[in-house]
């Protein structure tokens, strides 16, 4: 590169406004999946710096020319790290291996909140790329002033900032006179998209080395001096409560210790195996049902019968519109389903010099840390949540709670650190699950085949239940006296918790979605990865290809004359020229599927295709192939972005296909894979191809949680479409048997 | 005392001869490549290499290993030098999470260690016993075919025809 180039490119234009500047709306939203972190003070600046303006909570620079970047949300395994640093290298041009990633830790970065909601970039990595982009600016300035020269007349490179005529600085060297303790400015300009080295490219991960290698990576692997172990003793699944025979644990070899608080109850010994063993004959303890927990009516029609709060999310009336002719009438549901983490959840808790010291996989390290202080009756700045990775976690799952349990151990012995790792069975037995949920579509068609009338109705549990206080954790409500639960409440569009998705992105001429919140839960709830998203997009999607079918329509040239979005046109454009749609050839028990939706109406667009056949004798389905096409805004790393919607594709088909929860009324009825199998190697597809469209220069559109939708409703279509019968219960591969 | 064979090394532990090897692994060897999943013999994010077949560390009592020579993920390859199963890995970036991962290397390495021309069935059914949530399965199974190809050898592709 050119120096003129650069320094045009680079260092000029210093007014233009942010490119990434999202709108004031959706920046106010914060979690909405639990805390959001605090309030804005800073509502010109974008992303997350929008709360914490200063650049030194975002980027420092050490003597050693180490860039050393803070964020508040944290890794799970979908690579925002990786592209975090890409950001900030590629912003601030120094080697993507000088830069150090620092992830939510309650003593070192800001408070973002929850990790959650496929809002990472949007929120973190926008600060991070434009607190990038104002370093670099400050530290060409420091160079000016001491060269005496106009900032606009120098470039950067590699961490070096230069003049053109022989003069250059280290930003090492310019740091020590750059403070940096300073509001970030509101116009910096983004480098340009065609200066970009790191943005927009498959920069491999950062931490897989690592991982792939076996180097510890994970909280499961933390081995603390003179670390004990523990177990926590509880009955078989959420709701029950177990009486364990402590006598008999004291005198269990390799016991050294119980744990008593009041009925929270943990064994602890220097050795994993000997507890393994004593756990199994606590479990021989008798346990009965919480009293109030109230009861389980038969799923999913049940859900119609029980108490509600609706409320009319959106509604459209056009009266000049055409009269209907033909109508759909349709109820579509999902059973509760686990997040089903591979790794059971794990906590290491410290108590020393009266600080508590938590390492958690949670995915909020400041709720919980509240959460935390609250149990353990310290004060917050007393306690400190530090980020470690745990297994992929998928939403809200044992993480939290083992956290809280590792914490009252810890507190009960003090000096010694304590790591806690639920079993299998418990990780199955007490994680809030995905909620159950129904909905019924009321849909109409005037005699031109299009579609004038539109009702959505959902019925749901909240899919937030994460900790925001010490009764929203398991150990919160076990100690006596008992903490109160925090009462649940529905997640507010635009990002809407049971009610996701329920608005349609098509244009409907008459319009009406009603969201009823269900408050009472007989069965533990929380998020799971696209929270009501994937039962609505599902019954969306399903009820937009009844409804071509109907019309005799093509179900992709159907959903392009409801649309208006042109980027919504080009997704679904995209996936079914890559599938080859229009020269697809049915053939007996075999057929194409597919469907659409922007993730909460604001984050990615996604259209997935699938080709389908049943296995007539066996009542199996097999999945040839998936094609996808995804619109992320700008790809920060378009093979990051394929990597989470491959597998969004895969875990949704797990879901869809396999998956349901069990309870009989008393307790969950599977603990352990044989009880609720997931997707394996040989029932995943022969090919999944995930088109990444590429739109730099426009803001992050959140990506993690966007296929799951979508592929849910493309397994349905596609599925009626090589069968004939259109199956709306999930899980599917169960109706399609029930049909063969 | 119990005396083990791991990645070429001798190692002597004073363990209950009942204690499952993933634990001797993890807690009193430190190789933390392995990791407990179940404890079931049901996910295989345990699995490490006995001899050259792949098993369960979580089921396995570390007093019935007996003179067999243990090799984990740790024994393939390192950060610095990765070995080629984790090399073809990397090289798909397969991972999400990662937390299956040492397990599926170890399986692939099992299975290449008694072919390297697998068809695509038996690659499949090969990696069957080990699960994962990510949904990272594509990018495994190419990731596999890699490596066997970088031993010489490849996957024979399936009848259908992949886009």
């Amino acid at each position: 590169m050119s120096g003129q180039a650069s320094r045009r490119d680079i260092l000029g234009g210093l007014l233009v406004a942010f490119a990434l500047a999202p709108t004031a709306a959706l920046a106010q939203t914060g979690g909405g999946e639990g805390s959001g972190g605090p309030p804005t003070v800073a509502p010109d600046l974008p992303g997350t710096l929008a709360k914490f303006p200063d650049l030194d909570a975002w980027i420092r620079i050490g003597a050693d020319g180490r860039v050393t970047v803070f964020t508040g949300k944290v890794e799970l395994g979908t690579g925002v790290k990786t592209a975090m640093a890409q950001l900030a290298a590629d912003e601030l041009d120094v080697a993507i291996g000088r830069v150090d990633l620092i992830t939510a830790d309650t003593a070192l970065t800001p408070n973002e909140g929850v990790t959650a909601g496929s809002q990472t970039l949007e929120q973190s990595g926008t600060a991070i790329a434009n607190a990038a982009a104002c370093v670099r600016l400050l530290l060409a300035e420091t160079a000016a002033a001491r060269w005496g020269v106009a900032a606009t007349t120098l470039f950067t490179r590699d961490g070096v900032v230069l003049d053109g005529q022989g003069r250059r600085a280290s930003y090492a060297e310019l740091a020590a006179s750059t403070s940096l303790a300073v509001r970030a400015r509101a116009d910096v300009p983004r480098k340009p998209v065609a200066a970009r080295r790191l943005i927009g490219r498959p920069v491999p991960r950062v931490d897989l080395p690592a991982k792939l290698t076996g180097l510890p990576s994970y909280v499961q692997d933390m081995r603390l001096p003179d670390m004990v172990h523990a177990r926590v003793l509880r009955g078989p699944s959420s709701g029950t409560r177990l009486t364990p025979d402590l006598a008999a644990l004291r005198r269990q070899p390799g016991v050294a210790r119980v744990v008593e608080v009041g009925r929270f109850a943990a064994i602890v010994g220097p050795r994993e195996w000997p507890l393994e063993q004593a756990l199994r004959v606590a479990n021989q303890g008798a346990w009965t049902r919480d009293a109030g927990v109230p009861a389980l009516p038969p799923m999913p029609a049940g859900l119609l019968e029980m108490r509600r709060e609706s409320s009319v999310i959106d509604t459209r009336r056009d009266a000049s519109a055409a009269p209907g002719v033909r109508r759909l009438s349709a109820r579509y549901d999902r059973p509760y389903l686990m997040h089903g983490a591979i790794g059971p959840s794990c906590a290491v808790a410290l108590m020393a010099e009266g600080q508590l010291t938590v390492w958690t996989h949670s995915q909020g390290v400041e709720p919980l840390r509240t959460a935390i202080a609250e149990l353990v009756a310290m004060p917050a700045d007393r306690v400190r949540c530090v980020h470690r990775e745990g297994a992929g976690c998928y939403g809200h799952n044992g993480a939290d709670d083992v956290a809280g349990d590792a914490a009252l151990i810890a507190c009960a012995m003090p000096g010694v650190p304590v790591r806690l790792q639920w079993s299998r069975e418990q990780e199955h037995g007490w994680e809030p699950l995905g909620p159950a949920m129904l909905a019924q579509i009321d849909a109409t068609l005037d005699a031109s085949g299009r579609i004038v009338d539109w009702r959505h109705q959902v019925w749901s549990n909240t899919h937030s239940t994460r900790p925001v206080a010490a009764g929203d954790l398991l150990a919160g409500v076990e100690v006596v006296p008992p903490f109160a639960p925090t009462p649940p409440k529905p997640i507010p569009q635009p990002n809407g918790g049971g009610d996701r998705n329920a608005i349609p992105l098509y244009r409907f001429a008459n319009q009406s979605i009603v969201s009823h919140f269900l408050p009472d839960m007989p069965v533990r709830v929380s998020a799971l990865r696209g929270l009501g998203a994937h039962l609505n997009i599902f019954a969306l999607e399903s009820a937009m290809d009844e409804l071509a079918a109907a019309a005799g329509r093509d179900p992709v040239a159907f959903r392009l004359a409801h649309l208006d979005d042109p980027r919504a046109a080009d997704v679904i454009r995209r996936a079914a020229a890559r599938f080859g749609w229009s020269r697809y050839r049915p053939r007996p028990n075999r057929g194409r599927g597919i469907a659409f939706a922007r993730y909460k109406n604001h984050g990615a667009y996604c259209a997935v295709a699938l080709d389908v056949e049943r296995i007539p004798d066996e009542g199996r389905l097999v999945v040839h192939r998936a094609v996808v096409a995804v619109d992320s805004g700008e790809a920060v790393n378009p093979d990051g972005i394929r990597n989470q919607v491959e597998g969004g594709v895969l875990q949704s088909l797990s879901w869809t296909a396999y998956e349901s929860a069990g309870h009989d009324g008393a307790r969950r009825t599977d603990y352990d894979w044989s009880g609720y199998p997931i997707l394996r190697f040989a029932d995943v597809p022969h090919s999944v191809v995930v088109e990444v469209i590429d739109r730099p220069g426009t803001p992050f559109l959140g990506t993690g949680e966007c296929a799951q939708g979508p592929t849910a409703a493309a397994l349905a279509n596609a599925l009626a479409a090589a069968t004939g019968v259109r199956i709306r219960s999930m899980p599917l591969a169960g109706g399609l048997a029930a049909h063969s | 005392m119990i005396d083990l064979t791991v990645n070429g090394a001798t190692a002597r532990v004073d363990v209950d001869p009942a204690t499952p090897l993933l634990y001797v692994l993890r807690d009193d060897l430190r190789l933390h490549a392995a990791k407990f999943g179940c404890g079931l013999g049901q996910c295989g994010a345990c699995t490490v290499l006995v001899d050259d077949r792949p098993v369960f560390a979580c089921l396995l009592p570390v007093g019935a290993v007996g003179a067999r020579t243990v090799t984990t993920v740790e024994g393939l390859g390192s950060a610095a030098a990765p070995g080629d199963v984790q090399r073809a890995f990397l090289h798909e970036q397969a991972a999400q999470c990662g937390y299956c991962i040492p397990g599926m290397i170890a399986r692939a390495e099992g299975l290449l260690r008694k072919t390297v021309t697998p068809t695509e069935t038996e690659l499949r059914s090969a990696m069957a016993p080990s699960l994962c949530r990510c949904g990272t399965h594509m990018r495994i199974l190419r990731a596999v075919r890699r490596a066997a190809v970088m031993r010489g050898g490849g996957v024979v592709e399936p009848a259908e025809p992949v886009t």
